[in-house]
Formats: structure tokens, C-alpha cells, sequence
């Protein structure tokens, strides 16, 4: 009880003092025990078959290729669309500027998985109607792997075109100016000034929508056979009739993969804060 | 006397309905340092960022070092001219403006690389000599966060100096720092002064004024309300409005 109410009036990790057994590391590090405890309970008494698990994990788990692919591709082409999306917005033509909200508009107000049924189902359909010449076929008629990263680039990229205004918006006019009366012209500035200073900014919710397009990848695996994760634990889990077991070892690689790139995308944030807090010079 | 190395001629500049600059003509000759001053609001921080051209007149002709520029709009040829002028004219702001992602030595090499294609090594090689006439050699690799406002400030300075500008204007430079830190930087644009650096400071320093400046222009309500040396502006306003603001800024 004593504890209880030091937690909800401490805000956070309570002062050693008040402690008089435990500490607060030790406490958490028993409460994830009992969580794994409990876990295994249900898995026990709901009879989880482990073999099953252990002889479909490296087929399931080489899922994984599928789903770097879609997600690096997606982000391969989300990255650019977000800048060129970000500096239509910041700019002042009214063509550029009506384009790019436009596309923001559209590709964040209709579902993911609408989008990528729209380019892998409903776009080949428009390649065989009388008049359409054919050399529109290849592109309008893609592979699965294809309109999975064009769909997944697209949309995050509507996403991300905000990350990058603001971060774009966030750096100082005042350093615009000081780089104009240096002689530097306008792309010069963006890229040597405006940018560099932007990433900073535009880098940690980035990583977080990375993280995010690796789960949404698996929209792509429902709309068609790209053996992804998600798709080799759903086909299989149905074949075998163990579903609650592949769909446990999809979870598991999922969860997994975000952890190692939240872990990457912390380093990467560290790096690039350089000379904006006094610690990082330090060293501290 | 040699020719004027900057000549403003009948200047405008508009903001909407607002006249901040109202037929402002100036000359300045080669090694010659003006010291503006006036209320805020009275156009003189306009004026300097006209000269370079951060503020676009809308009305009148800039001249710095040959190049000459009528107000309008930014076709290619102006663009040019435009550049020509901010190569010649180094510009220090009130609030530093340094470059935070980049080193010491970055900011002031980023400019001459970037902009004038010189390599990185002849350009620090002058950064480390116009380090050491800051008196901030010590500093060349660490990042701006890292300094105080004073050092910031020459380091600005240097900055500016590393694109071997014809011209200096200084906006205000003393403007943000704590009153124990304007000495180091009012030393290093005296030093700057006497090394014939042709300078035009916007600035209520009188101490600075009377003891650097060739001459003091009064602003007030987007004209030069009055100009002179310094001992005879300070010790001798002709009109009643630059007596006025003496007495309060003295």
C-alpha cells in the first residue's frame, strides 16, 4: 500500500529513501517474472504446442527478407516523396503547393490497405480497357512485391511530408539569413543549412514511422502472396490448423524486429544531436 | 578622395502600407565607419539589410564596390548582381546566427568552400588566422552551444571575414550580449576599424561611436534626420529629436 501511493506521488522512480527493503530495480525486475510467469501459465494450460513452433519458426522467420524489402523499399520511396512533399508545402507556388497538399490529403485520408488493393488489384483491370495504350501495361499491372512498396511508400510518405515541414519549418530564419549574406544561394542553403538542421528534428519520428511501416507491411501480405511474415504465418497457421501458434511466431519476430531498430534508431538520434546539448560535447 | 566604395541612392522600402525607408541617399568612401542610430522602428536596421539585399527596396539604387542595383524584381541578371553585393558585403546580425550543426571552424570555412569554391584547406588556413584576431584559436573545433554570447559574437565576426568581404555591416551587434561581454566585441571591431575595414554599424554604443566612427547618422521615421562627426553630434545636435534621443541613450 505504502509503495502503491509512493509510485502515484513520486511521478517516476521513487527516492531511495522511502524504500526500506527492495529496490526499485529489483521490484521490476520481479514484475516481468510474474508476467512471464503468468504468460507461460496460459500457454501451458492452453496447451501451446512448442514443437510445432520450433519446426515452422525458420520458415516463418525467413518471412522476414520479405518484410525488410517491403519496409526498406517503402521507405526508399516515402524518404524522397516527404522532402519534395515538404518543400511543395514551404513553397510558395501556388501549383506546387496545391500538388503536394493534395497528396497529403488523399494518401492520408483513405486506409493503407485500400491503397494497396487499388494499385495491385484495381490498376491492371485499367490496363486492358479499350484505348489504354499498352505501353502503360507494366505499369499499371505490377507484382505483388512492387505495389506492396509503392503503396507503403506512398502512404507513409503523405505521413512523413509533415515530419519534414515541421522539421524544415522549425529551423530559424535567422540562420536562412545568415547564409544568405554569405552569398550562399537558396538551394545551397537548404541543403547545407536548412536540412542538416532539420534531420534533427525529423530523424526520431521517422524511425518511429520505420518501425510502424515494418507492422503495416503486413497489409501487403494480405493483399497478395508476397511470402512476408505475416503471410507465411497466416497461410501456414490455416493449412496446419495451429494459427494461434505461426500468428504467436509472427508476433514474436515483428516485436523482435522493432526492438533491434528502435535500438538503431536511438543511436542514429544521439549522432545527429551533435552540437545542440552541451552533454553530447562533453561526453557525459 | 577616392571614389565611394558604397552609394545608396533615394532608397524606399514599403512593408504593405508602412514606409520604413523614405528616399534615404547615403555615401560611404574605403575605410570610412558610420555609426547609425535612431529609435527602434526608424528604419536603420532596414537600411542595412537592403544594402545586402536580405530586405528587396521598393524604390531607389544600392551601389557596393562597383556593383550597382536598381530595386525590382529578382530576374537572373539581379540575382547575379545580388550575390556579387553579398560576397562583398559581410553582414553580422544581432542575434549571432552561427551555425549550430556545424564547428567553429565549420561556420566559417562553410561559406568560402560552398559559395566561392575555395578548398578546405585554403580556407581554414585564413580561419585560423582570423581565429586568432578574434582571439578565439582555442575554439576552432567546438560547436557554437558552447560559447558565450560574446564569443559567438566575434566568432561572427570572423565569419563574415572569412569571405574577404569589401564592406562590413553590423546590425546591432552589442544588442543581445550582457553589458561584461560587449567590450570583447566592440575591441575586435575597433581593431577591425583601424585595419581600414569599411564599416557600417547600426548601434547605440556612443562610447564606440566617438571613438571609431568617421561619422553618425540620426535616424528617425525612415530618413536621415541629420549626420555628422562624432564629437560634433554628440556635443552638438542640430535638431531638437537627435538631442532628445542623445540625452536618453547618453
Amino acid at each position: 500500500m505504502a509503495e502503491a501511493r509512493a509510485t502515484l506521488g513520486g511521478l517516476g522512480k521513487p527516492k531511495e529513501a522511502r524504500a526500506p527493503g527492495l529496490s526499485y530495480q529489483w521490484r521490476k525486475t520481479i514484475s516481468y517474472a510474474a508476467i512471464a510467469v503468468v504468460l507461460i501459465g496460459v500457454f501451458i494450460f492452453f496447451q501451446f504446442d512448442t514443437d510445432f513452433m520450433m519446426l515452422w519458426f525458420p520458415y516463418i522467420g525467413r518471412g522476414v527478407v520479405y518484410t525488410l524489402i517491403l519496409s526498406f523499399g517503402g521507405m526508399a520511396l516515402a524518404i524522397p516523396l516527404a522532402l519534395l512533399g515538404a518543400l511543395g508545402r514551404l513553397s510558395r507556388s501556388a501549383v506546387l503547393n496545391s500538388i503536394s497538399a493534395f497528396y497529403v490529403s488523399f494518401f492520408r485520408g483513405t486506409p493503407l490497405l485500400v491503397q494497396v488493393f487499388f494499385i495491385y488489384y484495381a490498376f491492371p483491370q485499367l490496363a486492358f480497357r479499350p484505348g489504354v495504350p499498352g505501353f502503360l501495361e507494366p505499369v499499371l499491372v505490377l507484382d505483388i512485391i512492387f505495389a506492396g512498396i509503392l503503396a507503403l511508400g506512398l502512404n507513409y510518405g503523405a505521413y512523413m511530408t509533415e515530419i519534414f515541414r515541421s522539421g524544415i519549418q522549425s529551423i530559424g530564419h535567422g540562420q536562412v539569413e545568415a547564409a544568405h549574406a554569405l552569398a550562399m544561394s537558396p538551394r545551397q542553403t537548404t541543403r547545407r543549412i536548412v536540412l542538416p538542421q532539420a534531420l534533427r528534428v525529423i530523424i526520431p519520428p521517422t524511425g518511429n514511422d520505420f518501425i510502424a511501416m515494418l507492422k503495416d507491411s503486413s497489409l501487403v501480405g494480405v493483399a497478395g502472396s508476397v511470402t512476408e511474415l505475416f503471410n507465411r504465418a497466416q497461410t501456414t497457421g490455416r493449412a496446419e490448423v495451429h494459427p494461434f501458434e505461426t500468428l504467436a511466431i509472427a508476433a514474436l519476430v515483428y516485436w523482435a524486429l522493432t526492438g533491434v531498430f528502435t535500438f538503431f534508431q536511438n543511436k542514429l538520434e544521439r549522432r545527429v544531436a551533435r552540437g545542440h546539448f552541451r552533454e553530447q560535447v562533453h561526453g557525459h | 578622395m577616392a571614389t565611394d566604395i558604397i552609394k545608396v541612392e533615394n532608397l524606399e522600402k514599403h512593408f504593405g502600407e508602412l514606409q520604413v525607408l523614405k528616399d534615404v541617399s547615403l555615401n560611404v568612401k574605403p575605410k570610412e565607419v558610420v555609426v547609425i542610430f535612431g529609435r527602434s522602428g526608424s528604419g536603420k536596421s532596414t537600411l542595412l539589410r537592403c544594402l545586402n539585399f536580405l530586405e528587396y527596396p521598393t524604390g531607389g539604387c544600392i551601389e557596393v564596390d562597383g556593383t550597382r542595383l536598381e530595386y525590382g524584381h529578382p530576374t537572373r541578371a539581379r540575382r547575379d548582381a545580388i550575390r556579387q553585393i553579398r560576397m562583398k558585403a559581410g553582414m553580422v546580425f544581432q542575434e549571432f546566427n552561427l551555425f549550430p550543426h556545424l564547428t567553429v571552424m565549420e561556420n566559417l570555412i562553410e561559406a568560402p568552400v560552398t559559395v566561392r569554391g575555395e578548398s578546405k584547406k585554403e580556407a581554414t588556413e585564413r580561419g585560423k588566422e582570423l581565429l586568432d584576431k578574434v582571439g578565439l584559436s582555442e575554439k576552432a573545433d567546438q560547436y557554437p552551444i558552447r560559447l558565450s554570447g560574446g564569443q559567438k559574437q566575434r566568432v561572427a565576426i570572423a565569419r563574415a571575414l572569412n569571405m574577404r568581404p569589401k564592406i562590413m555591416l553590423f546590425d546591432e551587434p552589442t544588442s543581445a550580449l550582457d553589458p561584461e561581454l560587449i567590450g570583447e566585441v566592440l575591441a575586435v571591431m575597433k581593431k577591425l576599424a583601424e585595419e581600414g575595414m569599411t564599416m557600417m554599424v547600426v548601434s547605440h554604443e556612443m562610447g564606440f561611436a566617438r571613438e571609431v566612427a568617421d561619422r553618425m547618422c540620426f535616424f528617425d521615421d525612415g530618413v536621415i534626420l541629420e549626420e555628422g562627426p562624432p564629437d560634433q553630434m554628440i556635443r552638438d545636435a542640430q535638431h531638437e529629436r537627435t538631442k532628445r534621443f542623445l540625452e536618453a541613450v547618453l
